[in-house]
């Protein structure tokens, strides 16, 4: 598998002139470095919001949910759309990383280690939240279905909630197991690398004692196919369950058969989008063009603009479906949101995810890094404005027009999610500054087949 | 021994109790000196004795490591423990246990509230001694049914600022002190003769009105004035002309087939209320004789009342228009001639007049124009049509004020010729149209006397305060109606140093005697003849039949040409009781405060109401901001010379040319901050006229308004308010006008109810008990009580005007409000039916959330349904709301977490959750917030924490309460004996509670009624409330 042949006219996933030995610098390159100004300011930026979200938490839970925009019509509204959205985005990672292993597309290797770091941090921005938006989150265990002194209290295994419970964290172990497996080979080198004793014993600490025996690697090999198996189910029932929060309710605009596919169409397409928004910066800052090449965003344009017309196809499919169901309730909930008072809500989200990336049918946008730098950053804006759609517009209109209401968020729903904005870059940038972001070892392995040196050196046009 | 046993192998037989183990295999050597010295020793070492007391042993004791450790650990849980000191609560146990108050166990007493506007015979349930609710007191012959305000008004008993003892020129005194002073002034006054005046409200007492002729007589220089805050002055003037008594006639609507009301709110508080249990009784479609018969109610008024959105016919028309109407009517029944009538209104009239005249003595026409003729001529008319729903033989005596008097009476004072004021239980400085000259008149006055249980603005400009106790500490007897009489007791001692007005009259008066003994004496003298005083206290009234007077029939002196002329030029204001509010007595409760209007479902608020007509050419406005609430341009409102700046609130059904404003709002002394809501309609009262001309003209700024239904019409969703007109419900089947939805399987139709579609298990029913409500959307009033009653009796917080504007309102109960669309709510559906295409929906939906201007009005009771098939349930993670055996939904608030799913997945909306910490919090100052109005609490009901939902429990505490206590005595539950808050509060039996299982029950014949259906059936929530399809009588005649 390391070096087979790959045809000539396959565009080499590594470009420049490198060596194994250029490999490990470029990758170590910002670790043993030091941070430099812009890093330090933009991880003052989001840890000023981490706090400020910190703040809002604090406020939420000493106060109460009132201190939301949240009313007895409208029971959710920022908290699960943002929960909903984190979700989606964290999907990324698992697909590339493990549906792309299993379909043996070596494309991968240069993006999945930051779009896996990007899932786990961003799951754990999700699973904030269906903790945070309880009435008394001091007793969220009691969800967790373990042996208690409450007499015969047991947790209800009906509830999506409860599914939602086991998704997520099945999702964020499976998940950071994956990701850890992978980084034991590039710790290991960093660790082999370090000058500094300290850092030496963190990262041996780190590498698990990896001694890059052939034992070693075969196991290495071995972990990584079993566990690539296990997450690729995962890629589909999270998503699936989530949506089955409102799939299996009675709300007209929730209770949707097609929700599940949609869903996980929605959080692929999200998930890509954050993907690129994050590796178009890094390859820029940390020097790593040459491993994340354009045609790697180019390859993630094409997802992006796929799932992107799936989502548009369920859109248009819910509105069809409400028509064709006959019922008045369900027609109402569609054309409401549609024309209703969240009307630009709805239309942000169909410009964002629908229109957005059929830009991307064009060959010279999908190359632009600038172009798709923005399209990521109009998908995720448009994702979220389809969860708040889903929730908010379903909800303030329901049945009996006597409760029919409207939300509006206050400065702690605002604070709360910058603060996990906020969290989740300060995650990802000191990620960014401690661990090896290019699964290098991986990288390694096709250096010799689809190097750009060596793809030139057998060619003979060197 | 089994051991040696053992090594012995000589014993067979052993007990097994004897049996010893070995603890370790050293015992196998029994002269191993270890073994004997453990088995000597219970402890392996020697216990450290009593090192401290001895300073030798203390020295050469030695401290290792880890007991120093143990030392530090024992100290430091120990200084942590004690720290922890729990709130000391002192109780104070009874010396002697009384013998009524058992702990847990309610004990009910029968009083009367009469407040001068209130007035009822009522039960007061008190639990531990403590009052904590008001109940109808059914078997009371009059005035029996509580509304809205009386139920609230076991709160104002446990307000915080009430008056704690007798005042003197401000300061605190002692009653000593002040029967010292005041008599002393008294004295002077009365050998002066300076005329004291005693104004009081209508108090129908006789021995009230005893004791005030003794003071009377005792200083005849004293004359006493009644005062009805809100007059019926022209009803009792025309009744005093021709029947020669003060008092207003009684109608009971129960039988008549004919209601023509012009703008007589009589379901509101019209002669002082209490017609709607007659009024429900005659709009239930009965088939008791083949074809459904139904009472048919034509309704002419300006302000949308209570009692016209209930009407079948409601026809808006200023109060101009209502005289002409009136004498219209006059002419064509009595005059014999056609009569004259713009061409506008003579249509409407005439279905009126056809319908009145078919119903011959079933025909009723009543009025509530504030106008002697009208009054005179309505009198004239039911005599005329020998109404047998009215009654002049048996008038109400619950309104006597005289305005003349009145007028007079603060003419005098303001110009001095009057040197004394006692005022009781009347506010006339915040009640009256020149409150600020007649405070300053009262501050001038060399005496004044307010009996009162507030510092309000007639007592704070008073010399002297008398602190009266609420009337749930007084005694008391009435007499409503010619030979009604009923009796008040305390139902718990005075919480402060207080005394009845009578008490302080009689000893004023000098006499020695106290209040209660003088009923009693009274009582016993004159009224119960041979009956008993205990049985009339305990049932709380009594009743004697009284001679019938004979009826009048000659009518002379009509002045119809006064009403045949009446014309109106610019806007008419049109004053109105609210009802939550009333006249603004309890205007400090905070459950009347967070009372929804019926109609209008505004809380914590008066404001002007405004036809959408006029309020467009006057550039008027209602908006909804970003988080739905509402929000209403102010309007500068002039009435003479006087000016208030009010909020307007546009409302549908209000005729043209006309505002409304209602009263009890804008009280700013004696009230809380949070209290001081709205504004002082009493100041533009003048003459106690309640319509006046009035100029409307747009001011700068916007209101913000607590509005809990923030949308008003129904959308064309027919089946959520089923109803019908009774030609169809009498001409077709069921299938026509009460469908069951129906699904499709396979292609087959099925009921959404049949098995055949449902995916859920169905429970068990056979056995136990099967709780189901039933709502009759044909006698709801939309009266209110339930809403209050359920808040008193599930200890409902009290949230606020800001919270309920962001729509966070708690009530378990509420009433939805629809206004049609179209001129009807048939006309809604038809248009939604008749919607083709996605463009002509955009618009039609549009044009749908407006209502019509004089639209239908529908009132819907929803509470929570407890569905069989819960959708609540299935969602929440931690099976918080499960199902209980009895049909009920449970919600088990100390296993919540609060994750709202439940609410988001109920199709009924009706779950409430707790968004901040509503009891002990100074941000939420009601009465959950301080040690007296915590006394109000049901104790059976928890009172939840933030963070947790709740809803309705279909009042377990009372069914479980009832089954133990049948279980107890051995019976058997009979039907009507299970009741919810709500049906207990229903006076007008819209409201039905029972167990399905018993088949003999009125719940189970209502559940085969062909009118029953379930709201939102389709849904297949299979729900344990169900209604009855409204019927509409509005078949031509």
């Amino acid at each position: 598998m390391a070096s087979h042949y790959e045809a000539p006219i396959r565009k080499p996933l590594v470009t420049g002139d490198k060596t194994y030995h250029d490999v490990t610098v470029d990758v170590a390159a910002p670790v043993e470095g030091v941070a430099n100004k812009q890093w330090w300011i933009v991880f003052g930026i989001a840890l000023t919001a981490f706090l400020w979200g910190v703040g809002c938490i604090i406020y939420t839970i000493s106060t109460g949910i009132g201190t939301w925009g949240l009313n007895k019509t409208v029971g959710w509204a920022w908290d699960i759309t943002n929960f909903v959205w984190w979700v989606g985005i964290g999907h990324a990672g698992t697909l590339i990383s493990a549906v792309l292993l299993l379909f043996r597309q070596k494309w991968r290797m240069a993006i999945n280690r930051s779009a896996e770091a990007m899932t786990i941090f961003s799951v754990i921005q999700a699973g904030l939240f269906p903790i945070i938006h309880m009435g008394r989150p001091w007793l969220a265990y009691w969800v967790l279905p373990i042996p208690n002194g409450f007499g015969s209290l047991w947790v209800n295994f009906n509830s999506p909630l409860l599914w939602d419970v086991f998704a997520i964290s099945t999702y964020l172990s499976v998940s950071l197991v994956f990701w850890w497996t992978g980084l034991l080979p590039d710790f290991a080198m960093i660790r082999d690398r370090a000058v500094l004793p300290f850092q030496k014993k963190i990262y041996s600490l780190l590498s698990f004692g990896w001694s890059g025996r052939a034992k070693d690697w075969q196991r290495f090999e071995e972990v990584s196919l079993v566990l690539a198996g296990l997450a690729t189910p995962l890629v589909l029932s999270v998503h699936t369950i989530v949506s089955f929060d409102f799939a299996t309710s009675v709300i007209p605009g929730w209770h949707t058969t097609i929700f599940p596919p949609y869903f996980v169409a929605g959080a692929i397409f999200s998930g890509f989008a954050m993907v690129n928004t994050l590796l178009i910066i890094m390859r820029k800052v940390s020097n790593l063009e040459n491993y994340i090449t354009v045609q790697h965003i180019e390859l993630m344009n094409i997802v992006i603009m796929i799932t992107g017309s799936i989502v548009g196809v369920a859109y248009i499919t819910e509105l069809f479906i409400a028509w064709y169901s006959g019922v008045e309730y369900e027609q109402y909930a569609f054309l409401n949101r549609a024309t209703g008072p969240y009307w630009w809500a709805y239309w942000s989200m169909m410009t964002c995810n629908v229109f957005s990336p059929q830009f991307m049918w064009f060959k010279k946008l999908r190359t632009s890094i600038m172009f798709s730098f923005i399209i990521s950053i109009v998908v995720n804006i448009g994702m979220w404005f389809e969860r708040f759609v889903i929730i908010v517009t379903s909800l303030h209109r329901d049945y009996l027009p006597s409760s029919w209401t409207m939300f509006s968020p206050t400065f702690v729903d605002i604070g709360i999610f910058i603060g996990t904005i906020g969290f989740f870059f300060v995650l990802f940038l000191l990620y960014a500054r401690t661990f090896p972001v290019i699964a290098q070892a991986e990288v390694k392995t096709i250096l010799k087949s689809s190097g750009e040196k060596y793809k030139k050196l057998r060619d003979g046009k060197s | 021994m089994w051991k040696m046993s053992l090594l012995k192998g000589d014993q067979e037989k052993h007990m097994a109790s004897n049996k010893t183990y070995w603890k370790n295999i050293a015992q196998l050597d029994p002269s191993d000196e270890a073994v004997k010295k453990l088995e000597q020793n219970e402890f392996v070492s020697k216990l450290p004795e009593d090192f401290l007391s001895d300073e030798k042993t203390l020295e050469e004791s030695s401290t290792s490591r880890r007991d120093f450790l143990k030392y530090v650990g024992f100290s430091t849980a120990a200084a942590t423990i004690a720290a922890c000191e729990g709130p000391v609560i002192k109780s104070v146990p009874y010396v002697v246990q009384p013998e009524q108050i058992r702990p847990g166990v309610a004990n009910y007493y029968a009083t009367t509230i009469a407040d001068g506007f209130d007035f009822g015979s009522i039960l007061i349930k008190t639990r531990e001694g403590r009052p904590i609710k008001v109940e109808s007191n059914p078997d009371a012959p009059t005035l029996g049914g509580a509304n809205a305000r009386v139920h609230a008004s076991i709160l104002s008993l446990y307000d915080t600022l009430r008056l704690q003892g007798p005042q003197a020129n401000g300061d605190d005194v002692s009653w000593d002190d002040f029967y010292l002073r005041v008599g002393a002034m008294l004295k002077a006054l009365a050998a002066t003769a300076k005329e004291v005046v005693l104004l009081t409200p209508t108090l129908p007492s006789p021995t009230s009105q005893k004791v005030i002729a003794d003071f009377i007589a005792a200083y005849p220089n004293v004359r006493q004035v009644i005062y009805d805050t809100v007059s019926s002055d022209a009803a009792l003037n025309a009744y005093e002309k021709y029947y020669g008594k003060r008092a207003l006639v009684d109608y009971d609507f129960s039988k008549v087939k004919t209601i023509v009301s012009v703008d007589a709110d009589f379901l509101g508080d019209w002669q002082g209320g209490g017609y709607d249990e007659g009024y429900a009784a005659s709009r239930i479609p009965s088939r008791d004789h083949g074809k459904a018969e139904m009472s048919q109610h034509f309704h002419f008024e300006s302000n949308m009342s209570l009692t016209g959105a209930n009407a079948d016919h409601r026809f808006p028309c200023t109060p101009a228009d209502q005289k002409n109407i009136l004498a219209y009517m006059y002419d064509r029944l009595i005059g014999g001639n056609a009569g004259k009538l713009s061409e506008e209104l003579k249509p409407t009239a005439e279905k009126a007049l056809a319908a009145l005249q078919k119903s011959g003595t079933k025909g009723v026409l009543v009025t509530g124009i504030e106008d002697e003729a009208a009054q005179a001529v309505v009198l004239a008319i039911n005599t005329h049509l020998n109404s047998e729903a009215f009654h002049p033989e048996s008038p109400k005596l619950i309104r006597q004020g005289n305005t003349k008097r009145v007028r007079e009476a603060f003419q005098a004072i303001e110009a001095g010729t009057v040197s004394g004021l006692i005022s009781v239980g009347v506010n006339p400085v915040f009640s009256s149209s020149n409150g600020e000259a007649l405070r300053q008149a009262i501050k001038n006055l060399e005496f004044s006397l307010s009996f009162t249980s507030k510092i309000d603005e007639t007592a704070s400009a008073s010399q002297f305060v008398a602190a009266t106790p609420h009337y749930l500490e007084s005694w008391g007897d009435y007499e409503f109606k010619p030979g009604h009489y009923a009796l008040a007791q305390p139902t718990i001692r005075p919480l402060f140093d207080t005394q009845q007005f009578q008490d302080v009259l009689i000893r004023l008066s000098g006499k020695n005697v106290k209040f209660y003994d003088q009923i009693k004496t009274h009582w016993n003298e004159s009224i119960l003849g041979t009956s008993s005083w205990s049985k009339a206290l305990h049932d709380g009234y009594f009743s004697v039949e009284t001679p019938q007077e004979g009826a009048v029939s000659d009518f002379s002196g009509l002045n119809v040409e006064q009403l045949r002329a009446a014309s109106s030029e610019g806007m008419s204001l049109v004053l109105y009781t609210k009802t939550g509010m009333g006249d603004g007595q309890q205007a400090n409760n905070p459950w009347l405060q967070e009372f929804p209007d019926p109609i209008t479902r505004v809380s914590w608020d008066n404001y002007l109401t405004v036809s959408m007509k006029d309020a467009t050419a006057l550039g008027l406005k209602n908006i909804n901001t970003a988080n739905g609430a509402l929000n209403g341009s102010y309007a500068t409102v002039t009435v003479g010379s006087q000016t208030l700046r009010v909020p307007v609130l546009v409302q549908p059904g209000q005729a043209k040319g006309t505002v409304g404003l209602s009263f009890g709002y804008g009280k700013r002394m004696g009230l809380k901050d949070e209290m001081q809501t709205g504004v002082n309609a009493y100041a533009l009262y003048q003459n106690f006229e309640k319509v006046q001309n009035v100029t409307v003209k747009l001011d700068v700024g916007e209101h913000e308004f607590a509005c809990v239904q923030l949308h008003n019409t129904l959308m064309g969703r027919g089946d959520i308010v089923k109803e019908t007109t009774l030609e169809i419900f009498n001409t077709k089947d069921k299938a026509t006008w009460n469908p069951m939805p129906q699904v499709s399987k396979n292609h087959i139709e099925f009921d959404v109810t049949s098995p055949e579609v449902d995916m859920w298990q169905e429970f068990d029913r056979s056995i136990g008990h099967h709780f189901n409500l039933s709502i009759d959307l044909n006698s709801c009033t939309g009266c209110g009580a339930c809403v209050v009653a359920c808040h008193a009796e599930n200890n409902v917080p009290v949230v606020g005007k800001n919270e309920v504007r962001k729509s966070r309102d708690m009530h378990w109960l509420r009433i939805d409000r629809y206004y049609s669309s179209a001129t009807t709510f048939e006309g809604d559906n038809e248009t939604k039916e008749a919607i083709s295409g996605i463009g002509d929906s955009l618009n039609t939906f549009g044009e749908m959330e407006q209502a019509a201007s004089n639209p239908q009005v529908a009132f819907q009771p929803v509470m929570c349904q407890h569905c069989n098939h819960a959708p609540c349930e299935t969602v929440c993670p931690v099976a918080a709301s499960s199902h209980g055996r009895q049909g009920q939904n449970h919600m088990a608030y100390n296993r919540c977490v609060g994750t709202r799913y439940c609410a988001n997945n109920c199709p009924y909306k009706v779950r409430r959750f707790n968004w901040f910490l509503y009891n002990k919090n100074d941000e939420f100052d009601y009465h959950m917030n301080n040690d007296l109005g915590r006394m109000v609490l049901n104790p059976d009901v928890v009172v939840r924490s933030r963070g947790v939902m709740e809803k309705c429990s279909m009042c377990i505490q009372m069914t479980q309460k009832t089954i133990l206590d049948a279980k107890l005595k051995g019976e058997e539950i009979k039907d009507g004996m299970f009741q919810t808050a709500c049906s207990n509060a229903c006076t007008s039996g819209a409201l039905v509670f029972g167990d399905l299982n018993d088949k003999e029950s009125k719940v189970t014949a209502l559940h085969q009624d062909d009118r029953m259906y379930h709201l939102l059936e389709h849904v297949g929530t299979k729900p344990n409330v169900m209604y009855q399809v409204k019927v509409r009588n509005t078949d031509e005649v």
